[in-house]
């Protein structure tokens, strides 16, 4: 027993050592694992206010451009009024009431709320947005994220006031997306990690007829997203010559540099969807 | 200004100097990211025990995580790089004096190769094993060697430009004081 006692009193900084790099490796897998690590969430708070104190300074170094994508974004918005349409107009006139349906009864299936991104980074391996939106204010898991051009990621973690938002530039990332003009191929989106400006493409069938610059846009089958947001553009074809699939490098629609706002996604149908899918019997699989 | 003083004023900067100046630099490789945060734990005194030493690593490495967002990341190799500290400044430090003349490690302190040696050594185990563990999740060999070299050598200029723009006024100590 003595001895024992020497032995641990001798190696005692040793086992300390070995004791915090075992709580440090634990604390990491667990997190990655999950992504709800209870610390991760109180955490989440006390940076995020820090991050917002930061970002009031930072905001005005990119103001020019956020103002500019503004303005674009309000110009395509403006296209797409009503009003702007020509000929008679025979229909009863529109309305979105509080109940947010449209005069065919039909129920608005996305809802958009706008945030204000207070932490983006696009350096790491595994890139996360912060947004100063969260429970309280109506933010959930799973909501997709679009930026002022395209999409940008998934809401991973919601503490009351603040959220993070998982940026289409992870490892962990897989975006579901299709070519504009090819909508027989489901592929998904994912990156590299190594240039932020350019995402990878995957399963794009080699029967569809690709060219530089065609566009891609999240795919029909996403829960997250409404289908036809702009991902970004094929900048480099090339094949795999294992499979019959292309392997298509995209340029991002999304401008990670300067996000300063984003919009959140709503799918109203989510829970009623992954529910249903849920209950799929494990034989019929 | 006190020694604890002067550490916890450090510990805030160069924090907030990783989080907010560096990591907001458009990279301009993937294979070079600037590190410098981990100087914190290469300045702290000699006098500090052990045991001390192995604790604030570890906070501050966790601390460090948070505003990254990767609970644990930086925590391992500050921890690691803290347990290691003590053998290499046994190794490189004058052996015939039996006590230190200076408060902490630096190019006065140390000789200019023998720190040279000491913050090439620390923080090339710090980005190796911090890439090792960013690697473990999607294994690329030519990636990791490339990342370890070039973070490397981005740290050690960091350290020393640092070093040029701040230098800290190594007193010697006497038994008056």
């Amino acid at each position: 027993m003595r001895n024992i006692i020497l032995f641990i009193r001798r190696f005692f900084v040793l086992f300390i050592f070995l004791l915090l790099q075992v709580l440090s490796i634990a604390i990491l897998v667990k997190y990655n694992r999950t992504y709800e690590a209870a610390f991760a969430n109180n955490a989440n708070e006390i940076i995020g206010r820090i991050d917002k104190q930061y970002n009031k300074v930072h905001e005005y170094f990119t103001l020019k451009k956020t103002n500019e994508q503004l303005a674009q974004q309000n110009r395509e918005l403006l296209n797409l009024l009503k009003s702007e349409y020509g000929g008679a107009d025979t229909a009863s006139f529109f309305k979105i009431d509080s109940l947010l349906r449209d005069t065919l009864g039909r129920v608005q299936r996305f809802h958009f709320l706008e945030a204000r991104v207070v932490n983006n980074s696009v350096n790491e391996e595994n890139n996360y947005i912060t947004i100063s939106r969260g429970a309280k204010q109506g933010v959930k898991k799973d909501m997709g994220v679009l930026g002022a051009n395209g999409v940008v990621g998934r809401v991973i973690l919601v503490s009351d006031n603040y959220s993070v938002i998982m940026s289409m530039l992870n490892r962990n990332s897989k975006i579901s997306a299709r070519l504009k003009n090819d909508t027989a191929s489901n592929s998904s989106v994912d990156w590299d990690g190594r240039n932020p400006s350019y995402v990878t493409l995957h399963n794009v069938s080699k029967s569809a007829k690709v060219k530089k610059g065609d566009t891609a846009v999240t795919s029909n089958f996403s829960t997250t997203f409404p289908q036809g947001l702009m991902v970004g553009t094929v900048y480099d074809i090339a094949t795999d010559p294992s499979s019959n699939f292309y392997v298509l490098r995209l340029k991002t629609a999304a401008n990670f540099y300067n996000l300063q706002y984003v919009y959140l996604i709503e799918n109203t149908q989510w829970t009623e969807q992954h529910a249903l899918e849920a209950q799929i019997p494990k034989n019929e699989r | 200004m006190s020694s604890l003083l002067k550490n916890i004023i450090r510990f805030v900067l160069f924090i907030l100097v990783q989080a907010f100046v560096l990591n907001k630099v458009p990279a301009l490789h993937h294979f070079v990211k600037p590190w410098l945060y981990f100087l914190f734990i290469l300045w702290l005194p000699f006098s500090l025990p052990r045991l001390a030493v192995l604790t604030v690593a570890f906070i501050f490495g966790l601390s460090m995580d948070y505003f990254m967002g990767t609970p644990g990341l930086h925590a391992a190799p500050c921890v690691l790089i803290a347990y290691l500290r003590p053998f290499v400044l046994n190794l490189l430090l004058p052996q015939e004096k039996t006590e230190f003349s200076y408060a902490e490690p630096s190019i006065k302190s140390l000789g200019f190769t023998p720190y040279l040696v000491y913050v090439l050594l620390l923080t090339l185990i710090h980005n190796a094993y911090l890439i090792f563990i960013e690697w473990m999740q999607f294994g690329d060999f030519l990636y990791f060697i490339g990342k370890v070299g070039g973070t490397t050598v981005i740290s050690v200029l960091l350290i020393f430009i640092t070093e040029m723009l701040f230098p800290r006024k190594a007193r010697y100590r006497t038994n008056a004081a």
